[in-house]
């Protein structure tokens, strides 16, 4: 157990001197504290999987250092780590038992027997295992082998993290639904520093406590999930998360007001010194916008169709080329094909080059 | 509902039967002809029953203690090739490198010994070993070791052997090999994780990983070395003595040597069977004693 620091870690597949900028992660630092449920969260390629194989020590990294409660371990090799990993793909020993997999990794680390025995009865009650426990291991489904490779990751209790590589993308949906809670419940239980790579934001946002967006290498934001629907520090973040994404318009802004196409959207903040040139755009959740019969001094949009999602509408429309969407409010029947969109204007955010910039009060 | 019935399609099937008829089916049951009727050449025929069988089955007729003899040699011979060039062939794999140019290189250097015809094989092998012009029978005797294949029953056999493992070794290194390469990272990864030491990466993840190819290996292997001919009959003739006398030299000889068609034709059914029945023995075995069959039950 332990807290993990990681100091201007940065990695690179070409090697050292390769461009910064083709860097697969670029340098960071953060700190994960003891026992926190972490997400890493990002499309493909982001480098989510390159900064998990960084701190368990199957990549080497070719800059900075990783810090677990203060001592460097990035010469250390996976083995002397102390960190468990969870794969992608079910990874079981197929000669062996469900109980003989749950056991060896604390087998080889010379656990002694009866310590073992409580701790694999533990693990495969927390998991339902114990009836299968006696069975060879080959001869379950793609389910039951991932809760395998699970308990394997969970059995050791010295461990200072334990990293989970996407690991419900083998499971059928209704049982992701299952062992993601059963994780959350685990995490609860054991006390351990979870760390969990994944490209699903339900997965992300309903796991951890502090979700870590990656986006082209770099960790554009981290944060309570809360954190990051209200206030998305990156434009990435605010179509990342969310269904529909953020909206993310070009506009002038001056001062207290933007303006998007001719038409003044009000800013509860004030934004005079947005740095020069930079690429000015405003983001606002389709949430905090809403649908109006078309007005004078209203922003009027093309309604190209609507969505329905059950408990709520929203309209895809279009404002001159640009793409966005805004909530339908309950018993609005749309007429026409424009409408008026009002902003809700404490949930408007500034951004400058896809960066948000916080405004003076 | 009405089938078109259409009696044209068996016509597609002819030539294979008229192929397999003439290749395989006809010399078989010439064969089987021949296995019952003894013969003193001009064309005549004797009926005589299963009377080849009995004395081939007989440990104390002549015919059938030159069976048992050579059958026990080839089972020998079987049991230590596969004892060498199974384990030998699984260290060559693990040794191999995994990525870069040296794998096209070993792969090639490897695949040599299999692309040399078997007469060639032996040839080799027959001049390599001889004391007075051969590499292997001259630095031998010059280093004080007594080496004579033709005279000595135990050199005639560690050549034979030898050879065999020459050849051969690298089907299994390369069978194995493929069955290496098949296993995903991850699982090496895990077992770093895990705390694996390099033994137990062995027996937990490699060697259960590469027991379908070690299947097939030891299939070929078998069946092979179990009908093996062509090098020793260069190298020994068989000899010295009978000393290397296998069943496929013993068959020749009494077929072609000695003309008896129904004792060879009685000797290679039996021969026949024997191989069928061993390959379907260790078939059974090595798939039931790692099944692989997921068993479909709620694990949830």
């Amino acid at each position: 157990m332990a807290r993990i620091d990681l100091v201007d870690l940065a990695h690179s597949y070409g090697g050292n001197d390769a461009d910064p900028e083709s860097f697969a992660l670029k340098p960071i630092s953060m700190t994960w504290r003891q026992g926190g449920a972490y997400a890493l969260l990002g499309p493909s390629g982001c480098g989510k999987t390159t900064l998990l194989n960084l701190i368990s020590g199957i990549v080497t990294p070719s800059r900075g250092k990783i810090l677990f409660d203060g001592t460097d371990i990035t010469p250390l090799s996976t083995q002397k780590r102390n960190i468990a990993q969870v794969f992608q793909f079910p990874v079981i020993y197929d000669t062996m038992t469900v109980g003989q997999n749950l056991a060896f990794p604390l087998k080889n680390r010379g656990v002694p027997k009866a310590e073992i025995e409580a701790r694999v009865a533990e693990i495969a009650r927390l998991l339902d295992l114990t009836p299968y426990l006696k069975r060879k291991a080959t001869r379950l489904t793609a389910d039951a082998k991932q809760k395998i490779s699970l308990g394997r990751g969970l059995v050791r209790s010295d461990v200072a993290a334990v990293l989970f590589d996407e690991p419900l993308t083998v499971i059928d949906p209704e049982l992701k639904w299952e062992l993601r809670s059963k994780l959350k419940a685990l995490h609860r239980a054991l006390d351990l520093t979870m760390i969990y790579v994944t490209h699903d934001q339900t997965e992300a946002l309903t796991f951890a406590d502090t979700v870590v967006v990656m986006h082209d290498g770099r960790v554009v934001q981290s944060g309570t999930p809360a954190e990051l629907f209200d206030k998305p520090a990156h434009t990435f973040v605010g179509y990342f998360i969310g269904s529909p994404g953020m909206n993310i318009v070009p506009a002038q802004v001056r001062g207290r007001e933007a303006r998007i196409d001719g038409h003044l959207i009000a800013l509860t903040r004030g934004y005079d010194t947005l740095p020069q040139g930079a690429t000015i755009e405003i983001g606002v959740r389709p949430e905090f916008v809403e649908l109006t019969a078309p007005a004078p001094g209203l922003l009027t949009a093309q309604i190209e169709r609507i969505d329905d999602l059950g408990r709520i509408r929203f309209a895809r429309v279009k404002i001159g080329e640009v793409k966005f969407a805004a909530r339908v409010p309950p018993g609005f029947s749309v007429g026409g094909s424009e409408a008026g969109l009002v902003f809700d204007p404490t949930r408007v955010h500034v951004y400058a080059d896809s960066r948000l910039v916080e405004g003076t009060a | 509902m009405d089938k078109t019935i259409n009696q044209k399609a068996w016509f597609l099937v002819l030539p294979v039967f008229l192929v397999v008829a003439f290749s395989a089916v006809l010399p078989l049951m010439t064969v089987v002809n021949y296995s019952m009727q003894d013969t003193f050449g001009n064309n005549q025929f004797f009926w005589n029953g299963v009377g080849w069988f009995k004395e081939l089955l007989d440990p104390s007729s002549d015919l059938g203690e030159r069976f048992f003899a050579s059958l026990w040699r080839n089972l020998f011979f079987s049991a230590v090739i596969l004892a060498i060039e199974v384990p030998l062939g699984i260290v060559v794999a693990l040794t191999m490198p995994r990525q870069g140019w040296q794998v096209a290189a070993c792969l090639v250097i490897m695949a040599l010994p299999l692309l040399i015809p078997w007469n060639v094989v032996g040839t080799i092998w027959q001049i390599f070993g001889r004391p007075d012009i051969g590499l292997l029978g001259y630095v031998l005797n010059s280093i004080g070791i007594d080496y004579n294949y033709v005279s000595n029953e135990f050199d005639a056999w560690a050549t034979v052997i030898a050879m065999d493992v020459w050849h051969w070794t690298s089907l299994v290194a390369l069978l194995c090999y493929a069955g290496l390469k098949s296993i995903p990272d991850a699982y090496y990864q895990a077992a770093q994780i895990d705390g694996a030491s390099r033994w137990a990466v062995f027996t937990a993840i490699q060697l259960p990983k590469m027991h379908r190819v070690l299947l097939i290996a030891v299939l070929l292997r078998f069946m092979d070395s179990f009908m093996i001919y062509t090098e020793p009959f260069v190298v020994t003739g068989g000899g010295p003595g009978n000393s290397t006398t296998f069943i496929s030299i013993e068959l020749v000889k009494i077929a072609l040597g000695q003309f008896d068609l129904g004792k060879a034709a009685a000797l290679s059914l039996v021969y026949n069977l024997i191989v069928l029945i061993v390959c379907w023995v260790f078939y059974t075995v090595m798939t039931n004693a790692g099944a692989d069959r997921p068993v479909k039950e709620g694990a949830a």
